[in-house]
């Protein structure tokens, strides 16, 4: 099992490591602004949920009746301001990745590859703009099978992104056709795949901002870390776990996010109304009596399909996730704290833990508040930062902590520490702050 | 000839003697005990097109119960009886949506019967019904209806209880109707009181369900005999 560990570590080190990333200023800052409005997007999505108002506009791809672009303002009423907004802002996020994946394309090709790309985009948009159901389903066909050809083509070279844009692309019609479905086939379970693909395109174009910013052009290349005073700093077992622990508690919150959305669209309000404890206890009574009275206790004020044992099970999953999550980001704080030179990941891995207490106090807000709409709203946007900030911390992580020949070669006195000695004469020890390298 | 007239003559006495023999089951719907007070909907006020419809604060509808206890809302019907819809000949229910909020809380219809559903308001609705019992029929729809537009109509082709009507542009409006494969249903009104008509005499199980007063939600059973005078049903239930 080690051995099959430290396999995939050093697997996923290599595949993490873009050296000639594609690079421009303004490349970079439409990439985070492309990410400013997926958040925006988020919070966006994230309040037609919570206002329970997901049906609000009856058909798609228009709104009731007209061209969405042509919706009369005066008509923005009541759940249908939130739900045709957010349909306004995905339109103009699946915009701004569309030419992202153009400007992305055209920076890593010539000649004939690159016109035929371009044409493949705007062949793209203008079937977008045919606005028919059996056009919007085959895109959508089309866009998971390029994600798949996608990642497997940025996987064969970590160092290209032009495939990573067309992912994204690809990502955000197969979004737009997952929300247009979920509502005219009444389908609340689309809206948790909704949900979770809309937190995974958010890391994706994250990861973008990052790979096109000159901080991440800068970044030395793997065991650079060697600090002034010559002593190893990490021990290669030690290494490997916090990367394991990074990676770990990354999926965990990914997995919460998945909790919480299908939490979110059973639409039934909150299943549990008191927190720390669950109706008045540790674990909550789930027989059929006392949930059927639980139903008869809660006057709800705004519609909620009836609490079942399920939901009640599902809150208790999820602030059991919770507290593992804390657990591990907590973990991995502490051990950062220790680490003079790798000041980038020590910050980051506290602006980490910022989020994920900041994000448990939103929750426990949400249920204080009865899950007023935009606490709730509010908690799903940080859940997101911290899902993004965890995976940002795994790829700088692997990008930049030595991988595990490198790390043994350091203890060692090998040909690789001798080149990251030298390396480090001339470079310096690692600075910068990811935080602010998106934006660079 | 004249002996098949003479049968079809006394099977029609046959059939009037026993509707003038349908007695009707009456009775009064009481609450005991205090229900939790009911909530203000606030989101109502603070809309800025249906806050205008109403001077005063609006509240949830859970517990509609007189100063002697009298509930309304108390959907009545014979437990066990099925297939006997008169449904598509019968005279629609009619729901409104007035001051955003649908008129009346909790109906009652007969499976096949139309249900029409008015739009009284100055402001736009969707009229969204989620039946649950889809396996037998019911579809769940979602319908636009614009201020003044024409009326929505509904069938449903099986039974069910509390079958959920909201609108999704004001989260806050949401109704319930039963529908049963019977014409033996009553709700009660603002009295407590409720009349089911033209009972063929026997012996039944009334039931009587509120969204919230227990026991719900399956209701009080209690065993009726039903003669040609039709019968008294005076039952109880208990604010949780």
């Amino acid at each position: 099992m080690a051995a099959a560990a430290r396999l995939f570590c050093r697997k996923l080190h290599l595949r993490l490591t873009p050296r000639n990333t594609t690079t421009s200023p303004w490349l970079n800052r439409f990439a985070v602004f492309t990410a400013a409005a997926t958040l925006a997007l988020l919070g966006a999505g994230g309040l037609v949920t919570s206002h329970g108002v997901g049906m609000a506009v009856p058909d798609w791809p228009n709104t009731y009746g007209y061209n969405m672009f042509l919706f009369p303002v005066s008509q923005w009423v009541g759940g249908i301001f939130y739900e045709h907004s957010h349909r306004l802002i995905a339109a103009f996020v699946g915009f701004l990745t569309a030419i992202l994946a153009a400007w992305l394309w055209v920076r890593e090709t010539h000649g004939r590859l690159r016109w035929l790309g371009l044409c493949a985009i705007v062949f793209v948009l203008v079937l977008m703009g045919i606005r028919k159901m059996p056009v919007y389903f085959a895109l959508a066909a089309a866009g998971i099978v390029v994600i798949g050809f996608g990642l497997h083509q940025s996987r064969r070279n970590a160092r290209q992104l032009r495939w990573l844009g067309m992912v994204a692309l690809a990502a955000v019609i197969v979004q737009g056709v997952l929300g247009g479905l979920r509502v005219v086939l009444y389908q609340d379970e689309l809206g948790i795949f909704h949900a979770t693909l809309a937190q995974l395109f958010f890391v994706l174009v994250c990861a973008i901002a990052l790979f096109t910013s000159r901080w991440w052009k800068e970044l030395p290349t793997p065991l650079t870390q060697l600090p002034s005073d010559g002593k190893q700093e990490l021990q290669s077992p030690e290494l490997r776990r916090l990367k394991l622990l990074a990676l770990g508690t990354t999926g965990l919150i990914l997995f919460q996010l998945m909790l919480g959305a299908t939490m979110r669209h059973q639409h039934a309000g909150l299943g549990i109304p008191d927190f720390p404890l669950a109706y008045g206890k540790v674990w909550p009574a789930m027989d059929a009596i006392s949930v059927a009275g639980y139903n008869q206790q809660r006057l709800e004020v705004t519609v909620a399909n009836p609490i079942t044992s399920f939901h009640i099970g599902l809150q208790m999953a999820h602030r059991l996730m919770a507290l593992a999550i804390l657990i591990g980001v907590g973990a991995l704080a502490w051990q950062a704290r220790r680490w003079s030179s790798l000041v980038p990941l020590r910050r980051l891995a506290m602006v980490w833990l910022a989020l994920i207490l900041v994000q448990a106090g939103l929750g426990a807000w949400t249920i204080w508040s009865n899950k007023a709409a935009d606490v709730a709203t509010a908690h799903v946007l940080v859940g997101a930062l911290s899902l993004v900030t965890g995976a940002l911390w795994c790829i700088i992580a692997f990008r930049r902590l030595p991988g595990i020949v490198e790390a043994k070669s350091v203890l060692t006195g090998g040909a690789i520490g001798e080149s990251a000695r030298e390396s480090t004469s001339s470079t310096g020890s690692f600075h910068g702050n990811p935080a602010t390298a998106m934006n660079k | 000839m004249r002996t098949m007239t003479k049968l079809s003559i006394l099977a029609g006495l046959g059939a009037g003697l026993q509707i003038a023999a349908a007695g009707d089951i009456t009775g009064t719907i009481t609450l005991k005990g205090t229900p939790p007070a009911e909530k203000e909907i606030k989101q109502l006020k603070d809309d800025v097109n249906c806050g205008k419809l109403h001077t005063e604060s609006v509240f949830t509808r859970f517990y509609v119960a007189g100063a002697k206890g009298e509930l309304a809302d108390v959907f009545v019907t014979l437990k066990g009886i099925s297939g006997k819809s008169t449904g598509a000949a019968a005279a629609p229910l009619v729901i409104d949506q007035k001051g955003c909020e649908y008129i009346p809380y909790v109906a009652a219809a007969q499976t096949g019967q139309k249900i029409v559903v008015k739009n009284s308001d100055p402001v736009l609705h969707n009229v969204h019904p989620t039946p649950v019992n889809t396996a037998g029929g019911n579809k769940e729809d979602n319908k636009a209806q614009m201020a003044g537009g024409p009326d929505l109509n509904f069938v449903f082709p099986a039974a069910e209880n509390f079958l959920r009507f909201k609108c999704d542009v004001h989260p806050w409006m949401f109704s319930y109707i039963n529908v049963v494969d019977h014409p033996y249903y009553a709700v009660t009104g603002a009295d407590g009181k409720f009349t089911i008509k033209n009972v063929p005499p026997g012996k039944y199980t009334l039931v009587a369900m509120h969204r919230k007063a227990a026991p719900a939600p399956a209701g009080f059973e209690k065993e009726i005999e039903v003669t040609a005078d039709g019968a008294k049903v005076d039952l109880a239930l208990v604010a949780k």
